[in-house]
């Protein structure tokens, strides 16, 4: 306990912050590659590859992320594996935002209309040619305001990375309330910047849903 | 990689699980009983001809899900110790959920009642039901009817997500995985264990919900259709 809080403690939140958007991106980019994987699987021909990632899916939807987390970062070095706070909180992170956007995708590949598929059926087009060319660009305007709405969900759940000791902007907020101890004032700062994080995405996922609309119509007549 | 696995010395310990258990279960029934009725008055709040009431209510909705429950809980556990006020962990605990789902759910229901067409509540009128009569039975309940899975996942997300209270020292699950494995050094094991109890309660919670929804709407229940 001693001073007040000081440009030097607000300099330390934003560096706070960096990192919480580092995650985030860490979070968006590892899990959407493993996310658009999963989505692939779950609507796969092969019954067994829709079984398993049904599986991983619920698995991961299951379990909380804060469980995933303790998980990586204190059961993984039990096993002998070295873990630093960044890659448990990015693997964490990758895991649970796989399962959650695998199914948000796996939905938009089925509200691709159903004649959609067939048409590129007839033309003779591959199984890989199909999803590229056909399934997968208005799959992708389909996709966008959910997936905007998640990044909200990624920011938020990097909160939680505080827990394997990794700084980021709740964690560096508990270290400035260990010295100063006025655990109100910082947390609603902290409160502040996750707020105007996620707000702005939060708008423009939903004005991107109710433009969805018109989009959807366009393309049905293109 | 020297793989070494021991369940037996963590099984041994399965009467604090089964009440970390049961305290994560109490505190989601509490949240998500509170929750309902905060996010059906907040829905009808939102809805408001009085422009500060759905202000304010959109406010209260926004403000919550833009920001982390776990900076939520702090603000709430912190905030009420620095007005001297002092409540167990548990309460605070319940408190903070309660105010988290309360959001979500007041924007799910609303946008159930968006979905009820207006010519619905018209025909009503039509019929002369009174106002009571119309909120009750033509806009409420088809409207909760129709967000209903909505509501119940997240539900379940809610239970998950309170794990986040051993943050705060809540005895729940995750809490008392993070004592065992403190004192047993079986970290993997520990919470590869408290993984699937949580699994185990989602299941159990969506089964309940399933039920519930029969009794609820009967229209289900005698054409197996939702609405």
């Amino acid at each position: 306990m001693g001073g007040s809080l000081n440009a030097n403690h607000l300099m330390f939140l934003g560096y706070g912050a960096l990192w919480t958007i580092g995650l985030s991106l860490i979070g968006l980019l590892g899990g959407g590659f493993a996310g658009f994987i999963i989505a692939l699987c779950r609507i796969s021909p092969s019954r067994i590859v829709r079984l398993l990632s049904a599986g991983y899916v619920q698995l991961i939807q299951g379990t909380p992320l804060l469980v995933i987390m303790f998980l990586t970062y204190f059961g993984l070095p039990a096993l002998g594996v070295t873990v630093f706070p960044l890659t448990a909180a990015g693997a964490s992170l990758t895991i649970f935002v796989s399962a959650y956007l695998g199914e948000i995708w796996r939905g938009c590949f089925e509200s691709v209309p159903r004649p959609q598929w067939e048409a590129a059926e007839g033309l003779a087009l591959s199984r890989s040619q199909r999803m590229m060319k056909v399934i997968l660009p208005q799959a992708v305007r389909i996709a966008t305001p959910p997936t905007v709405g998640f990044m909200v969900q990624i920011i938020k759940n990097t909160s939680l990375a505080s827990v394997v000791g990794f700084v980021e902007l709740a964690r560096s907020g508990q270290i400035i309330n260990n010295s100063l101890f006025e655990p109100f004032l910082i947390y609603t700062i902290i409160a502040v910047i996750y707020f105007a994080l996620c707000y702005p995405l939060s708008r423009f996922s939903h004005r991107l849903e109710t433009r969805g609309g018109p989009a959807r119509l366009e393309l049905e007549t293109a | 990689m020297n793989l070494n696995l021991d369940f037996a010395a963590i099984l041994e310990r399965w009467p604090a699980f089964l009440e970390g258990a049961l305290l994560t279960f109490q505190l989601a029934f509490i949240a998500t009983v509170l929750g309902t009725i905060i996010g059906v008055l907040g829905a009808i709040g939102r809805r408001s001809s009085y422009p500060v009431v759905a202000r304010i209510c959109g406010i209260y909705v926004e403000a919550i899900r833009n920001t982390p429950l776990l900076v939520q809980i702090f603000l709430v556990y912190f905030g009420l110790a620095s007005l001297g006020l002092k409540f167990s962990a548990f309460t605070v605990a319940a408190a903070a959920l309660t105010i988290n789902v309360g959001a979500y759910t007041t924007e799910i229901i609303r946008a159930g009642f968006d979905a009820i067409p207006r010519g619905q509540i018209e025909a009503a009128e039509g019929l002369a039901l009174s106002r009571a009569q119309i909120y009750w039975h033509v806009v409420m309940m088809p409207a909760i009817e129709k967000v209903y899975p909505a509501l119940t996942s997240q539900f379940v997300l809610l239970m998950l997500a309170s794990s986040v209270t051993s943050q705060i020292s809540a005895e729940e699950l995750t809490a008392v995985a993070n004592y065992i494995q403190s004192d047993t050094y079986r970290a993997f094991e520990t919470y590869i264990l408290v993984a699937l109890a949580y699994i185990v309660l989602s299941l159990i919670m969506r089964a309940v919900f399933w039920l519930l929804g029969l009794v609820i709407f009967p229209r289900r229940r005698r054409l197996g259709t939702p609405l």
